[in-house]
């Protein structure tokens, strides 16, 4: 049995992805932004067209890095786990890593380059603590696939998945001061902000981070 | 042993009166070298292709590679073999002729009308040889630059070239980085490693052991440096592709024989493609200009001239840089074009990189890689629309 479609939810008007909207929101227009994994440029040419960002990208691959120079965005091709040490300190305003931190090799090290090449970071992620995956886990005894996350145990690029509740542990970590956090439900929708964190590490479909240096 | 035929004119008379377009500094019109010598008279011989659009917008140049020349999309009068990169160059193609007007030139020190060491030193009515003055990458740039101002053409779409042409690229990016919209450097490096200066001197080591050489005055004295020249070319032509592109092509293949001869003739397939990439470049260039521009790469080493710092040099460009390398290319690895990437990440520019997978190593620029024309067209394109060239 494979678990009800997830992600990713496109808004019905223009065809944007609904966390890359929330992402776009959490950026000041006009400023400068590094996006890493940023795919096909997606969400780096939101940015450009609606909040006149001056952005640049990492993709690690080469499809994802020709769609983008296609879009004349410039992005590298290159690693999280290997490039962003090359990058100076405080060289942008937002460092976004989307959909990202999960597959990295080391998710702290990679965080930590985040909060210092960056004025600011927004890291989204898919929430492992979501009652599905729970239940997938805890009833059935398997390992969990989605339509969002359809890999199999063996084959997944999604090597350090983690639970909003996880991730704010890390934050606290690393000195990470969170300016906005945000849940999503498996609508794609930002749920209330009054809700306490245990709800929204069970019914979250994924978490957004708007986060500051300490 | 590898046989010569003897030479036909054309090479020769390609140095001072080329099938190309030719412009022409007169005596209070110096090339200033970084040598401090002030050249003159001196010309550059060119080509171009397509139309310059009425806002004088839509100009690309490209810069030819160490042994390359000015006829990138035309048959090529010397050998009558096609444009040497045809795969990038021409209707269609992603400079696309229809839309841009390319300019290529030959470069200072080269063989095929610009002023090279061949060239008729006024001084003395005869080929300059090793009085010709040592050439800067810098000084191929400036040239280039003294043409495009002729040419009434204020600043560059995009100036593109692969190897040294790459070098070319970046250093124009540096000296000018106003006249340069978009720079495209592909399988190049920011300085010549020690490596290659290495392979280099092994090269011109070769040429001048030849005792047709004569110190350089081969051509005043009816000589030619053919078989000196020939191993340079063999031991570099080694150095362009890779190990995986010559098993493949070549393997252990024994060439037009079925066993081993128990003699050094080119037994082996790969022995006959060397001899015959040697025979027939000594046919086409000449052995001076091998060590002139050769040398120029040598010295090519942008971030010495900035204090060491590579970011320095690009520091305030607004030109929009797209960065292209080959996993296979040993000789300008990809580590080499990282170099360049991360300077210009450093100094606040616009860059995006490519490593192109192919096993066909350095040449790989030059060959059939839809992976580099994929990238080449999204980068040039997307600048086009930017530049609003229609």
């Amino acid at each position: 049995m494979s678990l009800p479609v997830t992600l990713p939810l496109t808004d019905s008007e223009t065809g944007h992805r609904l966390d890359f909207l929330l992402v776009a929101d959490m950026v000041e227009p006009g400023s400068r932004v590094l996006d890493i994994g940023c795919g096909d440029g997606s969400l780096l040419a939101i940015l450009r067209d609606r909040r006149q960002v001056d952005g640049r990208g990492i993709e690690i691959s080469r499809e994802g890095v020709n769609a983008c120079l296609a879009k004349g965005l410039p992005v590298i091709q290159g690693d999280a786990d290997t490039d962003l040490a090359d990058y100076p300190d405080d060289a942008f305003d937002y460092v976004i890593l989307s959909q990202t931190i999960q597959a990295t090799r080391q998710p702290k090290v990679v965080l930590e380059h985040l909060l210092r090449i960056g004025r600011r970071a927004i890291v989204s992620f898919p929430n492992f603590g979501h009652w599905r995956v729970r239940f997938d886990l805890g009833f059935r005894g398997r390992m969990p696939m989605t339509e969002n996350l359809p890999y199999s145990w063996y084959d997944t690029p999604n090597i350090h998945f983690c639970t909003i509740r996880d991730f704010v542990e890390l934050c606290r970590e690393v000195g990470a001061q969170m300016e906005k956090a945000v849940a999503l439900n498996a609508g794609g929708q930002p749920m209330r902000v009054t809700l306490p964190w245990w709800v929204w590490n069970l019914f979250g479909d994924q978490g957004v981070f708007l986060l500051k240096r300490r | 042993m590898m046989s010569f035929a003897p030479l036909s004119s054309e090479p020769r008379s390609q140095v001072d009166d080329p099938s190309s377009l030719v412009m022409r500094f007169g005596a209070d019109e110096p090339l200033m070298m970084d040598s401090g010598v002030a050249l003159a008279p001196w010309q550059i011989a060119y080509q171009t292709y397509g139309t310059l659009n009425a806002d004088r917008s839509n100009a690309v140049l490209i810069c030819h590679a160490l042994t390359g020349d000015q006829h990138v999309a035309n048959d090529n009068p010397v050998t009558g073999k096609p444009g040497w990169w045809l795969t990038m160059v021409g209707p269609g193609r992603p400079v696309d002729t229809n839309r841009f007007f390319v300019i290529c030139a030959n470069v200072i020190g080269g063989c095929m009308g610009t002023t090279g060491p061949a060239s008729i030193n006024p001084a003395t009515g005869k080929p300059y040889a090793l009085d010709f003055p040592v050439v800067t990458i810098r000084d191929m740039v400036r040239a280039q630059a003294a043409l495009i101002d002729k040419l009434g053409i204020e600043s560059l779409f995009c100036v593109i070239g692969g190897s040294m042409g790459g070098m070319q690229v970046l250093q124009w990016a540096v000296s000018y980085p106003d006249r340069v919209f978009a720079a495209l450097p592909i399988a190049a490096a920011a300085r010549h490693s020690a490596q290659n200066i290495a392979f280099h001197e092994v090269g011109r080591q070769a040429v001048m052991a030849d005792p047709e050489w004569r110190s350089g005055r081969y051509l005043t004295e009816g000589t030619r440096p053919s078989k000196g020249l020939a191993v340079a070319r063999m031991g570099a032509h080694i150095t362009y592709l890779s190990e995986m592109a010559l098993h493949r092509k070549f393997g252990r293949n024994f060439q037009d024989r079925s066993a081993p001869t128990f003699s050094f003739d080119a037994d082996f397939q790969i022995e006959s493609y060397l001899r015959y990439q040697g025979i027939s470049f000594v046919e086409r260039f000449d052995a001076n200009s091998y060590l002139y521009v050769t040398r120029a790469m040598d010295y090519f080493d942008i971030a010495a001239e900035h204090g060491g710092s590579l970011a320095r040099a690009f520091k305030g460009s607004a030109t929009r840089f797209c960065v292209i390398s080959f996993t296979s290319d040993w000789l300008f690895p990809t580590s080499d074009s990282r170099a360049i990437v991360h300077a210009l990440n450093a100094a606040a520019a616009s860059v995006a990189f490519v490593e192109v997978e192919s096993d066909k190593g350095h040449d790989a620029f030059l060959l059939e890689e839809p992976e580099m024309f994929a990238a080449a067209t999204g980068f040039i394109d997307a600048a086009a629309r930017v530049r609003e060239i229609a």
